[in-house]
């Protein structure tokens, strides 16, 4: 499994922190939204970089009023039909201003990774034989966008508006 | 009609391109069908009883000469000679190899058609009325809305993964001929105080296994607003809408579950927040869309239709057609004519490849160049002169395409049924066939008048059964085909969905049950009445006399 | 008496397994299936040849034979045997 942060291929600093696992002494750790509602305290002790991973049936305002103190959501993606945390993550970006890091987690593939940049996921968890390979190939996928998001991408009607 | 400019060339073309690689990524295993399907889906092809099913959009049912001609060069070279109008003006044709698709879609989009989000948990084409820009009763051209929100919707990054289907129409016009009611979301035109248009928006109606009319979720939405206030409606049904049962996701049934204020309730917190954001359509945009459905040159005519009244009153067989099938024009001396692709022994909605071309050479003659598709899997060509009426209908004849049967018991809606389509529990193509031969004598239809019978393979409801005048629902019992049949439905302004009529009937008897509801209605109607006006007025329980009988007969299934 | 019908992933159209797995066009030509263990047999092979992205949903039909000629049961297998009903093909049209 390999991580995709920002086009690039990177490690991933942050551990997964199961609900009943101890945290460990030091280091990045993402949690579910239950474990941070119940060891919030000791998360933000640790003075380290912590995330929250949500369920697909977990909207982000049950977390929008933390939000400053999330390095990571990591959006969970159970099949790729489920297509809830592209909503998520617009919310998160547009409406929260969320400047954090936004990953794509579980069935993430090829074939929607263009959508996802779109709407705001900087970060994918990615399972290929050649993910960076697979990334390009999908960021190129299109060059004309009419939609407006938050990704600063001119629509077609932007570049329309323009030209006359 | 809208003229594609280099963004929306470029961002077809980048569509066939990805979609060429994922059909080569599957050829090769490197994606599982599981993971293709939903791709394959979003580009229109379906795997179906005998081959895979390519459906076409042709948006808001406005095809030019140009895409006709194209579409009998498809049938004939990667199909087998006819393509099938479908209920949501779209064609379809059940022959194409997986392999050739991308290639099929690359020539379509060279006369810019797509088949992009026919299918698939998406926004689908964007349907409105075959009129739009002509009639007499229109308030704006719905078709400019269309376009926008065709735009719009076209490869949506945050909604192409809905809970299921998504289907949007728009009317322009009071007389609802696009059937909004029965629409995810449905838009009607009308206006305020002021004399300025304004949307009237419809949410949660749909057909299938759950049938439902839609609420009205806003009253009043300017133009402006239409973008951000479909994507606030869209972002609450793609949270909330249920994924965990394939016959509970559509957007109809999260409505109901939580009413619609409550529905209304999240869509405007928030709509409040991003309506005077980036979706606000500036005017120019709306205007730039605008000219592209400008109403062509017309000549300066007189109304001849006095003349046309002398020659009717010695061709009987012209008169009937004009009565049928040709309507008024919001143009001076000019005609709108529709051409039912609905006879005996035609597949309903089907069309070869010649008389594609043959439609399309008299769309160019006659009518300006334009055809249109209406709901009804019908042809309309929206600009021919009256004084070419005679003219034109002789040449319908000669195709045979000159049936006067618009609205009439013959003009069946009418879907695949088992004969295509893997959904299906039923073959509904032989049971309109049926009731064709039954009523082949043209002026018993004309007495009859309007009587819209609408026929399902399935609760699916493709063929539009719930809102047909007279429904027919096939279903299998005990291995057994039979049908089920409604009375009482309606798709225009005054929606209704039908009311079951009893048990359901085997084949043979579907011919002799709407014979006994046609008499019974011809028994009954007081004045003018339509077969729907009668059935409101007096109940169902004649007509279930009429067809099974009274209790002490004998029962039929 | 049992075959396998399966849908060929290339071009969609109606398949049958045959003896030696293969694949063919018609229902005359496919094999109808005697034993559990041919059953079994080539219902492996069916699933290979999904693997292999050859077909796609392969399973078992019940077939009869009527005046010598094999015939799927299944109103709905019968279709996709022998072509729609209703032969669009056949239309009104022009001479």
């Amino acid at each position: 499994m390999a991580l995709i942060k920002d086009g690039k291929l990177v490690d991933d600093v942050f551990v997964y922190v199961g609900d009943d696992v101890t945290l460990p002494a030091d280091g990045a750790v993402i949690v579910n939204l239950e474990r941070w509602q119940s060891s919030r305290e000791e998360l933000l002790q640790r003075n380290e970089p912590v995330g929250i991973r949500l369920r697909s049936d977990q909207p982000p305002d049950l977390i929008g009023a933390c939000l400053k103190k999330l390095a990571v959501v990591a959006l969970e993606f159970p099949a790729f039909r489920d297509g809830r945390a592209y909503s998520y993550a617009r919310l998160l970006r547009e409406k929260y201003d969320y400047r954090g890091e936004l990953r794509a987690v579980g069935d993430v593939l090829l074939e929607q990774l263009h959508f996802m940049v779109r709407t705001g996921i900087d970060a994918f968890e990615i399972h290929s034989e050649d993910p960076i390979g697979d990334f390009e190939i999908a960021a190129a996928d299109f060059s004309v966008w009419y939609q407006p998001t938050a990704d600063g991408r001119r629509t077609a009607l932007e570049l329309r508006r323009q030209r006359s | 009609m809208y003229r594609y400019d280099e963004f929306d060339q470029t961002l077809v073309a980048e569509r066939v391109e990805q979609f060429r690689r994922q059909v080569q990524r599957r050829l090769t295993g490197e994606i599982s069908e599981d993971q293709f399907k939903p791709l394959r889906l979003m580009n229109g092809l379906y795997m179906q009883l005998h081959a895979y099913m390519l459906r076409v959009n042709v948006p808001y049912g406005s095809l030019s000469s140009e895409q006709m001609h194209k579409f009998a060069h498809i049938a004939r070279t990667y199909d087998k000679g006819f393509g099938h109008f479908t209920t949501r003006q779209n064609i379809q044709y059940n022959w194409v190899k997986l392999e050739d698709a991308p290639d099929l879609l690359r020539e379509l989009a060279d006369v810019e058609v797509t088949a992009i989000q026919s299918s698939g948990n998406c926004v689908r084409n964007i349907t409105s009325d075959q009129y739009a820009g002509r009639g007499g009763d229109e308030i704006e051209d719905p078709r400019i809305y269309c376009e926008l929100l065709r735009q719009y919707t076209v490869l949506h990054p945050e909604f192409s993964y809905l809970p299921r289907k998504f289907k949007i129409a728009v009317t322009g016009a009071p007389k609802d001929r696009a059937a909004v009611a029965v629409h995810d979301i449905g838009l009607r035109m009308h206006l305020n105080d002021a004399g300025q248009m304004r949307f009237e928006v419809l949410v949660g109606g749909g057909q299938g296994r759950t049938p439902f009319i839609a609420h009205t979720i806003r009253e009043s939405l300017e133009p402006e607003h239409l973008l951000s206030y479909v994507e606030a409606i869209l972002r609450v049904y793609n949270i909330h809408g249920r994924r965990d049962n394939i016959n509970k996701a559509r957007i109809k049934i999260i409505v109901n579950q939580m009413g619609i204020e409550r529905y209304r309730e999240l869509v405007d917190e928030e709509w409040e927040r991003i309506k005077d954001g980036s979706l606000k359509v500036p005017q120019e945009e709306i205007d730039r869309i605008n000219a592209y459905f400008a109403s062509p040159e017309y000549e300066v005519l007189e109304d001849i239709s006095e003349e046309l009244d002398a020659v009717r009153k010695i061709d009987e067989e012209f008169d009937r057609w004009m009565k049928s099938n040709v309507v008024a024009h919001k143009v001076s001396g000019y005609s709108i004519v529709n051409i039912t692709l609905k006879a005996p022994g035609r597949v309903p909605g089907d069309i070869n490849a010649d008389d594609m071309d043959a439609v399309a050479d008299l769309a160019d003659q006659y009518s300006l160049g334009e055809i249109r598709i209406s709901h009804r899997q019908n042809l309309t060509l929206v600009d021919v002169k009256q004084q070419a009426l005679h003219s034109l209908w002789q040449e319908l004849k000669l195709l045979e395409l000159a049936t006067p049967n618009l609205g009439q018991i013959t003009d069946i809606i009418c879907c695949p049924g088992l004969d295509y389509c893997g959904l299906a529990n039923a073959r509904s193509i032989p049971v309109a066939d049926d009731i064709n031969q039954h009523f082949v004598d043209v002026d018993r239809l004309a007495l009859v008048g309007d009587l819209t019978i609408n026929i399902s393979g399935c609760m699916n409801a493709c063929g539009h059964h719930h809102v047909g005048n007279i429904g027919i629902l096939g279903v299998d019992k005990r291995g057994k085909e039979f049908f089920q049949l409604t009375l009482g439905g309606s798709s225009d302004e005054h929606a209704s969905l039908g009311d079951r009529l009893g048990p359901g009937l085997p084949q043979a008897d579907v011919p002799i049950a709407i014979e006994a509801i046609v008499d019974q209605y011809l028994q009954d109607r007081q004045e003018d009445e339509r077969f729907l006006d009668t059935y409101r007025r007096i109940g169902i329980e004649p007509f279930k006399k009429a067809v099974y009988g009274t209790p002490e007969s004998k029962d039929v299934a | 008496m049992q075959m396998i019908i399966a849908s060929r992933l290339d071009d969609g159209r109606v398949v049958f397994i045959d003896a030696a797995a293969a694949w063919a066009d018609s229902i005359e030509d496919g094999v109808v299936l005697e034993s559990q263990a041919e059953i079994d047999r080539l219902m492996g092979e069916a699933t290979q040849a999904v693997e292999d992205c050859v077909i796609v949903e392969p399973y078992l039909i019940e077939v009869v034979v009527e005046n010598g000629a094999r015939r799927p049961v299944e109103a709905r297998e019968a279709i996709r045997a022998f072509g729609p009903s209703a032969r669009t093909d056949q239309l009104i049209g022009r001479e």
